[in-house]
């Protein structure tokens, strides 16, 4: 374990470039190290970074009542959608895409990585399940009478009027699309841990440029995927919260009072690329993906293991992957949910974790102000973790007015703090046993 | 041998034509007809998976019930593979065992949605009439029953394997990747052993659907891949394949049995355009070295109008003995071609019919890959 706050990176003259002009730097394990060079954000608080953080540092939450479809009928009235980038209908995949190629454009463009269109690494792609939606279904009912089934619905198919439904509701479409727009190299990869998918991607990212099979990559998570059909899934699952007014306060946590997730939809973009790659072309280093950890779990297919354990593990594997020990973080970026199981087995595990320092530990829910982005939050709060280490401010947890008295924490309540922050964890724990996390850092400073 | 070397210890398969190594290897050394049905989801044929015994992989039915027919399957298959290395009973290597899946969607419930769309004829409010019917007849646990990562999921609830997973999506192509990924990351050594496989049912009208969308299905007979030139397109077949990629270092260490060591595994994404697929997967296999002659060529080709047509004349340059379509076997199965065919490869090479095998595939719409194995 390195001493507190000390880099995570060493500049040995063993590993001498091909040139053998520079030394290579190398982590703790000897591995390529990954810089982050270039970042993206959107949310229901807004496009880009800036806006992000002034929302987030402000603790303004990004929920409202849902107007994209009617909600008559439903438990669940309110959501923190992005409902600012289409004028007329569209289908989750489209808004998944649009969100993408936003938050991929800022990272891309602060990075200054490759050409536009010409980039030089691997994409890495969080997207949600996709599947046809009602509105498409009943544009083939309309060219027949009389009862639907799927029959009717295959005839109407083959008549081939309705051919770009097929791409549109492809799972690989969307990193498909990416890919093509910002000239990705390689197999793009669309995938899905659930909740933890961002993480995942930034994972995969790491793990390709340790291997030397690419010099950067473009990692996204993304998720515009909240429809009626969606919602009410969650909600037959229990998981949402129902305390729909007013809004801004449903999302509440590690409150007593907290009693579901809210939905959310957002994009957050990375660009990983190999530390001295980044150095050598001059790039300003965003900070460093020191570490990943991750573990399944078997216990439940909604519910984590009452121990706690593979979230504990999960976070000991990230830090061990860093080279770094339970003192040497400063802030965890909480997974947060609000659901009543989640937040309570996140203390329990964090508490295992770091011991009696989670006392006065800052950890907070970025969740309480946009909330639950599924598929995008695991990308979408690395990007927040890094502007929290670049600005030396913790955003909130918000409507943190009821604590649980049986998870005692720093939740960094309802009001931003100024702290110095050089080494985050960030976690992500999703349904099928999915648990991810991430050990993100400052920029190493030099002897 | 490497002690980074990439080998295939175990092979877990289901299909059309059953279960287990033997049963397709024997498949393949015969080149025995195929079990198609060409009346059940007329006019679209389809291989159906031959019933299983589910109770010997999935000892719970209470697993069995929260899962739907492609989950059932793959873990199945999972279970096979398990199994197959000796791993089943080892709770130590389950621990750290991690998994990647090559996984679509679940399956709609096909009831609920006609009868949803026939009422939405009428309905006066729309939305508010499509809320109460979702509320009222969606099964609460549906939800998981379709959710991608929950084969994965299931694996880890019902197998004990806790390491970690991913789910790749993306249709083939995300079973090339799937396989790809795991021989990198064992041959890096950021892992020791991987599961790694995918599922998928055809016999589901649903997938049909998307698939005709785009006009990729055949009507009528079945036709062996490389023949259907006068009526192209897919014959989608059920069919699970999961395999245990390990180091050759670690298998040799626990006496594993080595069924084939996985030497190459490269995925291309060509703009299709007339040629792009023949160019893609010559690049990919530019890649793997001399291939010997005597290989045997097994392809995941979709029988799809044109592109397989190219994938023909890739294998056909190279000095393969014999060419085989996973296709003309067990059928097309999207997300699980790839992983069918690789562990095809492994079984042959596995059962001495071949020292050496190239698996070769062009997804239906997108994504080139291609595989090499050789006789550890």
């Amino acid at each position: 374990m390195s001493a507190k706050n000390q880099p995570a990176v060493n500049q040995t003259a063993v590993n001498q470039t091909a040139a053998g002009q520079t030394a290579a730097h190398r982590d703790a394990k000897g591995r390529r190290v990954v810089a982050v060079t270039g970042l993206g954000i959107v949310t229901s608080l807004g496009q880009g970074k800036e806006a992000n953080w002034q929302a987030l540092t402000a603790g303004e939450s990004g929920i409202h009542r849902i107007e994209r479809f009617p909600t008559e009928g439903l438990r669940t009235t309110i959501a923190g959608t992005v409902d600012y980038l289409f004028d007329g209908s569209f289908t989750a995949p489209q808004l998944s895409e649009k969100l993408a190629t936003l938050a991929a454009d800022e990272a891309v463009s602060q990075s200054g990585l490759g050409q536009p269109g010409d980039f030089p690494g691997e994409l890495f792609m969080a997207v949600p399940p996709v599947e046809m939606e009602w509105p498409q279904k009943q544009e083939l009912a309309r060219t027949f009478e009389g009862d639907v089934d799927y029959d009717g619905l295959l005839r109407a198919a083959a008549s081939q009027k309705f051919k770009p439904m097929h791409e549109l509701f492809l799972f690989g479409a969307v990193a498909d699309h990416i890919a093509d727009r910002f000239g990705t190299k390689g197999s793009p990869i669309s995938l899905s841990t659930a909740c933890s998918s961002g993480a995942t991607a930034i994972q995969m990212g790491v793990e390709a440029i340790r291997r030397g099979d690419t010099e950067a990559a473009l990692c996204i998570g993304t998720d515009g995927s909240v429809h009626a059909e969606a919602l009410i899934r969650f909600s037959l699952l229990s998981a949402l919260s129902t305390q729909n007014d007013p809004p801004e306060a449903a999302a509440k946590p590690f409150s007593k009072n907290r009693d579901g997730f809210v939905m959310g939809e957002g994009a957050g973009a990375l660009v990983l690329e190999e530390y001295d790659h980044a150095l050598a072309r001059g790039a300003t280093i965003l900070g460093i993906v020191a570490g990943c950890g991750e573990r399944g779990d078997g216990f439940h297919r909604t519910r984590s293991s009452p121990d706690g354990k593979p979230a504990i593990l999960a976070m000991r594997d990230a830090l061990d992957d860093a080279g770094l020990g339970p003192d040497d973080v400063d802030y965890i970026n909480a997974h947060g949910t609000s659901t009543p199981e989640n937040d309570k087995m996140e203390a329990m595990s964090c508490t295992a974790v770091f011991g009696e320092r989670m006392a006065t530990l800052p950890i907070s829910s970025n969740k309480s102000m946009i909330g639950h982005t599924l598929t995008a939050a695991g990308a979408v709060e690395a990007v927040i973790s890094f502007m929290t280490i670049a600005n030396g401010r913790i955003p909130p947890t918000i409507n943190y007015t009821n604590p649980d008295p049986a998870i005692a924490l720093d939740v960094v309540p309802n009001t931003a703090r100024d702290a110095k922050v050089r080494t985050v964890i960030s976690n992500s724990f999703g349904f099928g046993g999915q648990n991810t996390c991430l050990v993100l850092t400052a920029e190493p400073t030099h002897a | 041998m490497n002690p980074h070397d990439v080998v295939i210890t175990g092979i877990g398969l289901a299909s059309s034509l059953g279960e287990g190594l033997e049963t397709h290897a024997q498949a393949l050394a015969s080149g025995a007809a195929p079990n198609t049905d060409a009346t059940s989801f007329a006019p679209y044929p389809v291989h159906p998976l031959k019933p299983l015994e589910l109770d010997r992989q999935i000892p719970k039915k209470s697993d069995q019930r929260q899962m739907e027919p492609w989950q059932r399957l793959g873990v199945y298959a999972a279970g096979l593979a398990l199994d197959d290395a000796g791993l089943k009973e080892d709770a130590e290597a389950k621990g750290v065992l991690q998994v990647i899946v090559a996984a679509g969607g679940g399956e709609r419930d096909h009831a609920v949605d006609g009868a949803i769309l026939t009422g939405l004829r009428d309905a006066s409010e729309p939305g508010a009439f499509l809320n109460e019917r979702l509320m009222g007849d969606l099964r609460p646990t549906l939800f998981l029953a379709q959710l991608s990562n929950l084969l994965a999921g299931n694996i880890a609830i019902v197998h004990g394997v806790t390491g970690a997973s991913r789910t790749f999506m993306g249709e083939e192509q995300a079973g090339v990747d799937a396989i790809r990924t795991a021989h990198a990351r064992i041959a890096a050594g950021q892992a020791e052993v991987m599961l790694v496989g995918g599922a998928y049912n055809a016999e589901r009208r649903d997938m049909l659907l998307l698939l005709e969308l785009g006009g990729f299905l055949r009507k009528g007979e079945f036709a062996p891949v490389f023949a259907r030139e006068a009526t192209p397109g897919l014959i989608t077949g059920s069919a699970g394949a999961f395999l245990v990629l390990e180091s050759a270092g670690r298998a040799a260490a626990r006496g594993a049995k080595i069924h084939a060591r996985l030497s190459h595994v490269a995925a291309a994404r060509s703009k299709r355009q007339p040629g792009t697929v023949e160019a893609a997967l010559n690049g990919l296999l530019s890649g793997f070295g001399a291939i010997a002659p005597g290989a045997l060529a097994i392809s995941a080709a979709t029988g799809a109008a044109g592109i397989t047509a190219e994938e023909a004349s890739v294998i056909a340059a190279l000095p393969q003995a014999r060419r085989v379509a996973t296709g003309d076997l067990v059928g097309h199965a999207l997300e699980a071609a790839f992983p069918v065919s690789v562990a095809l490869a492994a079984a042959a090479i596995s059962a001495g019919q071949a020292k050496e095998a190239i698996v070769t595939g062009a997804g239906h719409w997108r994504g080139e890959g291609a595989a090499r194995l050789v006789k550890a």
